[in-house]
């Protein structure tokens, strides 16, 4: 068994390993032509594998071949028409907060604020009982720290706790017994004492029981340590649960892309919140759609609408900006999500807008409000903050009191500029195709988009029906980024994952921390970014800490003894 | 200075045992006191990604029209904060720091430290990627140039050279560090090993047979760097007294500049950045000492002052330079914070610096004074301070080389 794992394994690796050349000065005769010369029918297979998806299992490439390359491709730009991984089903059925809406999710896994408002009784409760239960059992423990003076170091264990809870001989089990032993110990109790238990263990001694535990069991490990994590931690883990095992592959890869584009940073106050609810709703429904209703999308999203401020950007002379006389704390224009609108979603920074555009696009947009994000609120047009007077964008004059329509009036401009057809043209060449693509490629891609009204499939399509993404230049050109080389790897070595943090944790190391992007730029979609030292070693290290089965959560099928390090190989890195 | 590197030669000999000491140890600390056993000097560069908002960091307190364009998050006079530590740390009269940068005053009053105020890029762009592009390449208004200043002011090398002479803190290589000289970039120096060494090996052959020529030598700057960096890894690594590095990725990465420096590998350039300081709605509390910015700072000041005390009189040898892509809109906007400017302040600290002083020439605040009607105008380009450090602290002679097409006009800040 273990050789025929092998053996699938060094398929991969050694269809991988194609003489790979470096793309990264800047554009040369020799190039162009590398991007004219076509490649073998056998390589488009994999160069098929190694863009539309996260890297290829034992058995893709027959898989493939199998069925024809154009119907693969034709299904993976159709991902409805494709079954999902039964699998995948089953793996994310624990994470219920990406299914829930974000109000829910505030007060099912609250923040502390929201514990303390709860049991102030400004918030309800949540409905199910024993959520209920749990968070005030949260709440009394709050209190406890505050009247005790300074709270204990978050995760350090609670002795005395324990004692109270437990005989001595169950507390030395606990403290020395083998994993299973100190499961079933803790299963042997009934359950609210389980919860109590867990909460006075240590973190080192909850990790321990966490790889373990039963999926339920597992989710009330995390709700212990802190319910407001177990969101954050659910988003990322599934994002990795996806990459690795969906059938939809290429739609998992374009919702990377689509929301690094539209980044929002997950630590930023309430998007700690929003987050799930942002790609989810926003992002995944238009990522093979019309580009004009995924710009809609983010622009009303409350994720975005608090990354980049509009929220509370108020027009200057607006009731509200005047409100309550001279002295009150005045309130108006703030110019970040107009900006980054042109500069990072749509024209690009040398689209040809002007800082008077920025402020004329930040006037439009004054009003596209959230209804209380700290609970997890809505998209609301608030016309009290809202500018009615006339505006010039890009030249376009958009008349006085137009309200929330301004907004969408801006969206319609920028959404079908010439500027941002090109601008997206050449970010989505850059991903699939090349660092620097040829330029004639992309201006048919942009060609596509005007046409078509920014239809990001026929974009798509365009770009796979060109001879310049089967072309030597293209194929094995592209440095893999951190979370392509760790979820390829698995895929490699036919991963099985049972939990993800410790994968997530990986991604991180390597550079790419997931949600984590504090600016709206996003992560780089260029090879060079992560080329150097640091990564290079990392990259290493993980290849060989997988190899032999050390990454918590994860077990691969073996490679044969001396092949530890394939998936830390020159050619592994690229795609 | 040489008795104390001749002292810490030896016992790094001793340390991995005189008889099996790798070539590579005895090559480096060869190099050291050889001939040419003049003083190398250090150069350090802080990175404040997302443009910090200098007015409130420099505060320009005289000025009265900064309280009129900031009627809720101005920084008070040092006159109105007493002992409550809440208003600005005067300087000179005219000028003052944030009160989360106390820490950096003894550096100021010691002439250690010197500021530059109204300093920047003289490209208008306002936006992050671009201006910190071209901070980096030091090349404003020109996106195409492949290489940052950093790595072309690293001096071409005559002979051996440390592979860690220039290194960068952080899980990615910094466009300022990229170009034709070994730069490592390293998490942490005890993070920076392959395990396993069998495995090491073969990735080091499999590495050196790769095709793509710039995988290769990034590889082969891994496994050389890993290879100086065995000898200081795992040694506990012990601050000097007073030296108290926040726990912050920037207090991490300053420390372990430190310990590279006191280590003497031969590192001649070290780049740290510290993110998060675009402060679009909130820059700014209730009080001026509170909230988002105050933190920032007060991470960055207690970092900076540290490193100074845990260098002690290395420092001599040591120059640190902060800098940030744009300033801030001198106008606060409808959120208690500041949409994107011009310029901004810089920061030199060192044992050559003659500190004690705000350098350049403060434009105003006034309506017509103002760049674009609402940003700090520019009176000094940031490329006047980089190459005075540049040419006095690297010894490059070719300033040209560094900052093609510009000519830095040098303001004496290193004595």
């Amino acid at each position: 068994m273990c050789r025929k794992a092998f053996l699938g394994l060094s398929m991969v690796l050694a269809l991988a390993a194609y003489p790979g050349i470096a793309i990264y000065a800047d554009k040369t005769a020799a190039e162009d032509a590398s991007f004219s010369k076509q490649i073998s029918r056998d390589d488009r297979i994999l160069q098929a594998l190694n863009r539309l998806t996260f890297g290829a299992r034992p058995g893709d490439v027959v898989q493939v071949k199998a069925m024809g390359l154009k119907k693969w491709i034709e299904q993976q730009l159709h991902p409805g028409s494709i079954a999902e991984n039964p699998i995948l089903t089953e793996k994310l059925k624990p994470f219920d907060t990406l299914t829930m809406p974000s109000d829910e999710m505030v007060r099912n896994y609250p923040a502390p604020q929201i514990v303390k408002q709860m049991a102030a009784g400004t918030i309800p409760f949540p409905t199910d009982p024993d959520r209920r239960l749990l968070i005030q059992k949260l709440a009394k423990k709050d209190e406890g720290k505050i009247a005790n003076g300074a709270p204990p170091p978050p995760n350090a264990p609670d002795p005395q706790a324990l004692a109270a809870l437990l005989t001595q001989p169950e507390i030395r089990t606990l403290r020395t017994g083998t994993p299973q032993e100190r499961l079933a110990a803790i299963q042997a109790m009934p359950r609210d004492k389980q919860d109590e238990v867990i909460g006075a263990l240590g973190q080192g001694m909850r990790q321990g029981l966490f790889a373990v535990a039963p999926p339920d069991l597992r989710r009330r490990i995390e709700l212990t340590a802190g319910p407001a994590q177990v969101v954050a931690r659910d988003l990322q883990e599934s994002k990795i649960f996806r990459a690795v095992y969906s059938n939809r592959q290429l739609d998992e890869v374009l919702v990377d892309f689509w929301y690094n584009h539209f980044n929002v940073f997950m630590d930023k106050g309430a998007d700690r919140y929003l987050t799930t609810e942002y790609e989810r709703d926003a992002i995944r429904p238009h990522v093979l759609g019309k580009f004009r209703d995924l710009l809609e999308a983010t622009a009303k999203s409350p994720a975005m609408l608090f990354y980049l401020d509009n929220w509370q950007s108020v027009g200057p002379n607006t009731p509200q900006a005047l409100r309550g006389g001279p002295n009150a704390q005045r309130r108006g224009l703030n110019e970040n999500y107009g900006r980054e609108l042109m500069e990072l979603h749509t024209l690009g920074v040398d689209g040809g807008y002007t800082q008077k555009d920025v402020t004329e696009v930040a006037r439009c947009f004054t009003g596209w409000s959230i209804d209380q994000p700290q609970r997890g609120g809505s998209f609301r047009f608030a016309p009290r903050l809202h500018d009615n007077g006339e505006k010039t964008v890009l030249g376009v004059k958009i008349p006085a009191g137009g309200g929330e329509s301004d907004g969408e009036k801006v969206l319609d401009i920028v959404a079908r500029h010439p500027s941002t057809a090109h601008f997206i043209s050449q970010k989505l060449a850059q991903r699939f195709v090349a660092d620097n693509p040829p330029a004639a490629l992309v201006d048919r891609m942009a060609h596509t988009f005007l046409t078509t009204d920014g239809d990001i499939r026929a974009v798509m399509q365009t770009m796979l029906d060109s001879k310049e993404f089967w072309s030597e230049g293209a194929f094995r050109s592209k440095m893999k980024s951190p979370l392509e080389v760790v979820v390829s790897a698995v895929r490699a070595s036919n991963g099985n994952v049972d939990f993800a943090t410790a994968l997530v944790n990986q991604v991180a190391q390597l550079g790419e921390p997931l949600y984590r992007k504090v600016e709206p730029t996003g992560y780089s979609n260029s090879s060079q970014a992560w080329m150097n030292t640091g990564g290079l070693m990392a990259r290493m290290n993980f290849a060989l800490q997988l190899s032999s089965n050390k990454v918590p959560g994860v077990v691969i099928d073996k490679p044969a003894e001396g092949t530890n390090t394939a998936l830390g190989s020159p050619e592994f890195q690229k795609r | 200075m040489i008795n104390r590197r001749v002292f810490l030669r030896n016992s790094a000999l001793a340390m991995v045992g005189a008889g099996t000491a790798p070539m590579w140890l005895t090559r480096a600390l060869g190099a050291s006191t050889g001939a040419d056993s003049s003083r190398k000097k250090i150069l350090v560069a802080i990175f404040q990604r997302g443009a910090a908002d200098g007015l409130n960091v420099v505060v320009p307190h005289a000025e009265k029209a900064y309280y009129a364009l900031r009627p809720t998050i101005s920084i008070p006079r040092p006159s109105m904060g007493g002992n409550s530590g809440d208003a600005a740390i005067d300087l000179d009269g005219f000028f003052g720091l944030h009160p989360s940068l106390a820490p950096l005053k003894p550096l100021f009053d010691r002439q250690h430290l010197a500021i530059v105020d109204a300093v920047g890029s003289p490209d208008p762009t306002r936006s992050h990627f671009d201006a910190q592009d071209y901070m980096e390449s030091g090349t404003p208004g020109l996106k195409s140039t492949d290489s940052g200043w950093m790595n072309r002011a690293l001096v071409k090398p005559v002979g051996k050279v440390s592979p860690v002479r220039a290194v960068a803190l952080g899980a990615t290589l910094p466009r300022t560090l990229t170009g034709k000289q070994a730069a490592v970039s390293m998490q942490s120096i005890n993070a920076f090993q392959v395990k396993d060494e069998q495995a090491a090996m073969e990735f080091q052959q499999m590495y050196q047979a790769c095709k793509d020529p710039v995988m290769q030598a990034t590889a082969k700057e891994t496994f050389e760097a890993m290879a100086m960096l065995q000898a200081i890894q795992k040694q506990p690594y012990t601050p000097a007294a007073g030296a108290d590095y926040p726990r912050a990725p920037l207090g991490d990465s300053l420390k372990q500049i430190a310990q590279l420096i006191k280590s003497d590998v031969g590192m001649e350039m070290a780049f740290a950045d510290i993110q998060g300081w675009d402060h679009h709605a909130n820059e700014v509390a209730q009080k001026a000492s509170e909230g988002q910015l105050a933190n920032l700072l007060h991470t960055f000041g207690q970092a900076l002052s540290a490193f100074w005390a845990d260098m002690g009189d290395r420092m001599q040898d040591i120059a640190v330079v902060t800098m940030s892509e744009f300033g801030r809109t001198a106008r606060e906007n409808g959120n208690r914070g500041t949409d994107h400017g011009h310029a901004n302040c810089m920061f030199v600290m060192g044992g050559d610096v003659k500190g004690g002083k705000v350098y350049g020439k403060w434009p105003g605040l006034e309506r017509e004074q103002l760049y674009e009607g609402r940003d700090l105008a520019l009176t000094t380009d940031f490329r006047d301070v980089l190459g005075e450090l540049v040419s006095r602290q690297t010894g490059n002679p070719s300033l040209q080389g560094v900052f093609p097409g510009y000519n830095p006009k040098f303001l004496g800040v290193i004595g």
